[in-house]
């Protein structure tokens, strides 16, 4: 299977600071990857050198097999970044602005784009800072898949979006998944939305990887797990999250076998999420690791 | 067509979520052998969802003989698919439900306990049959 992106040693600095150290990271091509972790643990900057806006310090990445250092104008040709605070002109208008990615892209499909903003009943002549907040994340994904994308890249682009908003905007995007195969990496703290929309997760914790790899099997490897405290010692695989009580115990672990009288209960990608966010120092990485039971 | 919706606080899969809602419309007569499924593409504009857990769900349909796809066309329920039950079977066994619901009711069981005594007949009948 064709890898859209991947990493061995990533690793950038800012000063002392590393806000990506050590990344190993394989996305293939066609996921739609949620990318989780909290502010600070290096989403952005982790976009950014996937797409060439910032040098690594350590390692090199490779979209499909080709470094944005190395290959910037074969990377960008392949890549669309849909950067958090979407960079738009205000003073241009609808058509003014696709117009612009048509100048700016070789490959830039004019009619798919106009009617994409018709379909929206976002009128062209309009000025883009006359839009609604929502209307305006609509014109800067278009500008970025108008560029037929292989690969796009979305920094939280419905943090500030209200709901029918961002359930438009995803709808748009999910859309043209559907049409054209595109690998979707999508940074964003609406776990809500990322349960409907991702088939892969990768999780970040101080820079580092904490989890990444396909969500189902994730999902079925995780369980819940309701017993006797004093039984605790009889609970194998990685433990995730405890809450032990005197009597009862509830965790969520990785791994095979429910020990017998205990209750096992399924987790759901919001429960995943939140027991790594609130546990860094534990990971599940697509390598086994040699985790003490 | 049918109309397919999500629970998102539920902990069943989106993509089984799509399943189960199939089987039930066929089940119960809403949807016949060839009648067609909204496409892939609408489901994923109805409810924003990623276009693989879609064609995930038809394809699990489809190897379960609920369903059939012709390529380019669409995708049917399959004669194969269990039929629902004939009207008056349907109305006659609402109505036996209903006066053992309100006599279980007046014996003070409550919703979960309802359930549960539902939920162990069904499964000790059914390793009765088996038998």
């Amino acid at each position: 299977m064709a890898i859209a992106l991947e990493a061995s040693g990533l690793g950038k600095r800012y000063g002392s600071t590393w806000a990506v150290r050590d990344l190993c990271i394989s996305i293939p091509a066609g996921r739609v990857v949620a990318l989780v972790g909290p502010n600070g643990a290096g989403k952005t900057t982790f976009l950014q050198l996937a797409i060439g806006l910032l040098t690594p310090d350590t390692g090199d990445p490779q979209v499909f097999g080709w470094s944005p250092r190395d290959n910037p104008t074969l990377v960008l040709a392949r890549v669309g970044f849909l950067a958090q605070e979407r960079p738009l002109y205000m003073g241009f208008t609808v058509a003014e602005t696709l117009r612009m990615g048509r100048e700016l892209n070789p490959k830039w499909d004019l009619a798919l784009a106009e009617a994409r903003m018709r379909r929206l009943e976002i009128p062209l002549n309009r000025r883009v800072g006359k839009l609604s907040g929502g209307q305006q994340a609509q014109v800067a994904l278009a500008l970025a898949l108008g560029k037929r994308p292989e690969l796009l890249l979305l920094d939280e682009p419905v943090a500030n979006l209200d709901p029918l908003a961002r359930r438009q905007f995803l709808a748009e995007l999910m859309e043209s998944v559907a049409a054209e195969g595109l690998t979707v990496v999508l940074s964003s703290h609406l776990i809500a939305d990322l349960e409907r929309l991702a088939d892969h997760l990768v999780i970040l914790a101080g820079g580092r990887l904490q989890v990444a790899g396909d969500l189902e099997p994730l999902l079925e490897d995780h369980r819940w797990l309701v017993g006797p405290t004093e039984e605790i010692g009889r609970v194998g695989g990685t433990v995730v999250q405890a809450g032990t009580g005197e009597r009862q115990c509830r965790m969520l672990v990785r791994g095979p076998a429910v020990p017998r009288g205990w209750t096992a209960a399924p987790v759901t990608l919001e429960d995943l999420v939140l027991a790594y966010l609130g546990n860094p120092d534990v990971s599940a990485l697509a390598q086994p690791e040699a985790v003490p039971a | 067509m049918l109309d397919l919706y999500l629970d998102v606080r539920s902990a069943v899969s989106v993509y089984m979520q799509i399943v189960h809602q199939v089987e039930r419309a066929v089940r119960c007569g809403l949807l016949t052998p060839g009648d067609r499924l909204p496409a892939a593409r609408e489901v994923v504009a109805a409810l924003a969802v990623n276009p693989n857990t879609v064609l995930k769900a038809y394809a699990e349909l489809e190897s379960g003989g609920w369903v059939t796809s012709r390529a380019g066309v669409g995708t049917f329920v399959a004669e194969t698919a269990p039929r629902a039950v004939a009207a008056d079977v349907h109305d006659r066994l609402v109505r036996s439900l209903r006066d053992w619901l309100s006599e279980a009711r007046r014996e003070g069981l409550d919703q979960g306990a309802i359930e549960a005594l539902f939920t162990l007949t069904v499964e000790a009948t059914a390793k009765e049959r088996v038998a």
